[in-house]
């Protein structure tokens, strides 16, 4: 029996397991749309911008690991989503994306609501393809899937032209794909894999590094392992943060340019660097002629290009990250059975590595008059659940963040990394909730991220979803004017603000319960009747617009000339009042 | 230095865009490219002839292996290959020029393939030197126009590498 592209569409995502669609209807997509209403099995979140539903198809695809699926129609309803397409490809999201298109004899003829969907969208996705006749629709959306999980995940554009969800086709879901042109090496080479883990054995300073790939490699398990019985410390990059768990004695936390200071320096002084699912991003590295000028470099990864990128590597490992490291594992198991005695030949590293810890933590000084957001971030780690999901948005708040929310578990970091997209934080926590209605989901955000997707709050407030936004509301860019301060003699151009919005108000405009806390010592009380409210909570928090956040590489810097607190000159400004609050003084008000 | 790069792709609508992409979104040169069929009616070839550093060239493989649609990729600097390339050249020609055409074409063993009252046009095929040569003879003659059609390039057979790397008939003089 022949169907329609539209029930073909719906029947293959059925096949697919897909039980969640973000998106937003429009003209050429009319007809999946009144096929998918007709359907119980498959969900459609309607957001109130396609960004939103790309960003939250993102938050639940990291938090789950499947790929998150979004619909939209042509034209606007595309270009809308090209930041969340961006983003995904930049941090290896799995994302299958269907725009409508205008009907194929239409195409090329600047109709109404048509954009070149498959054009625009070639550079930030890892495949896209235009579907001209209904009999190759299956085909398609089955190496869609395929192609946006497998091997280095990434998103995947399926334009679907209107008189195609209309013609009808004999439907049968391919069982296989065949893509001669495709096939991710997962195996990785044996011959390395023993070298690697030769050299492993020997070195007397090593560090494992570990990126984004482990966590959709699902390699936690595994790195512990290795991080165990070689007795070796482990640091993460802002995407692998939840790979390995940040209390363990041997969690370094995250490096580079907000890193702590003793894993920057455990980086510098390393004999060998365990390079793991991660790329080498100048966020990272800072200078690269600087970096790890003394480590040997085994690079795993499954994705060839990253490897020798930006830097050499004297072991490259092309393979999936777990299928690796459970084969390295094995073989250092059997090298060397006495944890003992590797733990007597580790001490001196570790013992350096802990020096550095001790000498130069993490601080920040809380007084009585105004909020830290440092401080906020560790009340909440404190009172979060064990499991709970974090979803960050982008500048300052998303590295305190880093720092003091010790990640556990894998998949509960959401965060826009490799794009640093603005806005990304709160659909994304919107997205993951979704995937799990029942888990503690906090979106960590500020003023300026947070306005940048705010109009999904009333998604949150529809679905009476349990999401918790604590809002670090400092009324500037943090970020920015962090920068400003440092690199350019503290002219705050466009980075204040001005007029915030009463976020009380707002929530309250949305139905959701909205709590303000001016002062320290109303933050844990706001915190703690936020997350015990049932439905979503807008926590809006006034921290210190004043804050930086240190350590920091500045930008092409060597990795161990790390700033550690304002220079002196900044200090002196501040002081002498030459940094008088300008937020305050009329142009940047902030509410009472 | 310079690299040319055989690219066995999917014939499929927007695969040559990908690639070309590729190479313009990371700041790669191409100095020439070529596409054309196959004899598998489903994949095309890709010739491009890039220049970049070992680090580059690497890089270059890497990401084209990566798009879904290549099949293959080849370096065939890596290996003995034969390059060859095509130009049409239109040269003015006076009445007083004419012989010297017919000569440079018979020594560049090359065509005339058309002509008219003040025009001749040139066929030539060879080596990127060959081709360079030729028009560097003919420019004093006036080239009005000039079209290449960029490098195209096979590897030779490992049971005949023994064969010469160019052809030896003109650049002894």
């Amino acid at each position: 029996m022949k169907i329609t592209g539209a029930e073909i569409f719906c029947e293959s995502l059925k096949r697919e397991g897909v039980k969640t669609i973000f998106g937003l209807p429009g003209g050429v997509v009319l007809k999946i749309f009144d096929v998918l209403c007709q359907r119980t099995d498959i969900e459609f979140v309607l957001t109130r911008h396609e960004q939103g539903a790309a960003h939250m198809a993102e938050g639940y695809a990291k938090a789950t690991g499947k790929a998150g699926v979004v619909l939209v129609t042509s034209g606007p309803g595309m270009t809308n989503i090209v930041t969340g397409l961006a983003d995904a490809y930049m941090d290896s999201v799995p994302l299958v994306a269907f725009t409508g298109q205008v009907s194929t004899d239409l195409i090329g003829n600047d109709a109404f609501q048509e954009a070149d969907n498959v054009g625009i969208s070639r550079p930030c996705t890892k495949h896209n393809v235009l579907v001209k006749d209904v009999n190759d629709l299956a085909q398609a959306i089955k190496e869609a899937f395929y192609i946006a999980t497998s091997g280095r995940p990434g998103p995947v554009l399926v334009d679907i032209p209107k008189d195609v969800s209309i013609a009808k086709a004999e439907f049968k879901y391919p069982d296989k794909v065949n893509l001669r042109g495709y096939n991710p090496t997962v195996g990785g080479s044996k011959q390395n894999i023993r070298q690697a883990a030769e050299e492993i054995m020997k070195a007397r300073k090593p560090i494992i590094y570990v990126g984004g790939g482990a966590v959709f490699s699902d390699a936690a398990d595994e790195i512990r392992e290795l991080a165990e019985i070689t007795q070796i410390p482990v640091t993460m990059t802002l995407m692998g943060l939840g790979s390995f768990p940040g209390n363990h004695p041997l969690s370094l936390g995250m490096l580079g340019m907000h890193g702590g200071y003793w894993t920057n320096m455990a980086m510098h002084h390393s004999d060998l660097l365990i390079a793991v699912g991660a790329r080498f991003d100048d966020r990272v590295t800072g200078k690269l002629s600087e970096f790890c000028p003394e480590a040997r470099v085994i690079h795993i990864d499954i994705d060839p290009t990253s490897i020798k990128k930006t830097f050499h590597a004297h072991i490259p490992i092309v393979g999936d990250v777990k299928a690796v490291l459970r084969q390295m594992n094995v073989i250092l198991s059997s090298m060397d059975g006495n944890p003992a005695k590797m733990k007597a030949f580790r001490a001196p590293w570790l013992k350096q590595v802990n020096d550095w810890k001790k000498s130069h933590p993490l601080t920040y000084k809380q007084d009585d008059k105004i909020i830290k957001p440092q401080y906020v971030i560790e009340k909440l780690y404190n009172m979060a659940k064990h499991d709970a999901i974090i979803a960050t948005d982008v500048g300052q708040h998303q590295m305190f963040a880093a720092q003091y929310f010790k990640g556990h578990k894998p998949r509960t970091w959401l965060t826009s990394g490799g794009l640093g997209t603005m806005g990304f934080g709160f659909p994304a926590a919107i997205g993951a909730q979704f995937a799990y209605p029942d888990r503690q989901v906090l979106c960590i955000t500020s003023e300026g991220s947070f306005q940048m997707n705010l109009q999904e709050l009333v998604v949150a407030a529809l679905h009476k979803m349990p999401v918790k936004i604590v809002l670090l509301n400092n009324g500037v860019h943090g970020m920015v004017r962090q920068w400003q301060d440092l690199f350019y003699e503290g002219r705050y151009s466009a980075s204040v603000l001005g007029k915030t919005p009463d976020y009380v108000k707002l929530a309250d405009a949305y139905g959701i319960v909205g709590l303000r806390a001016l002062k320290p010592s109303e933050v844990e009380p706001v915190l703690k009747a936020g997350l015990k409210h049932k439905g979503p909570v807008l926590m809006d928090i006034h921290t210190d617009p004043y804050e930086n956040c240190y350590p920091m590489i500045p930008a092409g810097g060597a990795q161990h000339q790390m700033m550690l607190e304002d220079p002196p000159e900044l200090k002196l400004a501040k002081k002498g009042g030459a940094h008088k609050r300008k937020v305050d003084e009329g142009e940047g008000e902030l509410p009472a | 230095m310079e690299h040319i790069i055989s690219i066995l792709v999917e014939n499929k609508f927007g695969v040559l865009a990908r690639v070309a992409g590729l190479f313009s979104a990371r700041g790669y040169n191409i100095e020439s490219l070529s596409v054309a069929p196959t004899l598998d009616p489903t994949a095309s070839m890709i010739t491009i002839v890039t220049v970049g550093d070992d680090r580059i060239i690497e890089q270059i493989m890497k990401q084209l292996n990566k798009v879904v649609e290549v099949l293959k990729v080849i370096d065939l600097t890596e290996t003995h290959f034969l390059d060859r390339e095509t130009a049409l050249i239109k040269v003015h020609t006076k009445p007083e020029h004419r012989d010297e055409a017919i000569r440079i074409a018979a020594i560049f063993r090359a065509n005339i393939v058309d002509s008219s009252p003040t025009t001749y046009t040139i066929e030539i095929t060879g080596d990127v030197e060959k081709v360079e040569a030729i028009i560097n003879m003919l420019k004093p003659l006036g080239i009005k126009d000039l079209i290449r059609t960029g490098r195209i390039a096979i590897s030779r057979e490992t049971t005949r590498t023994a064969s010469p790397r160019r052809e030896p008939a003109l650049l002894k003089n």
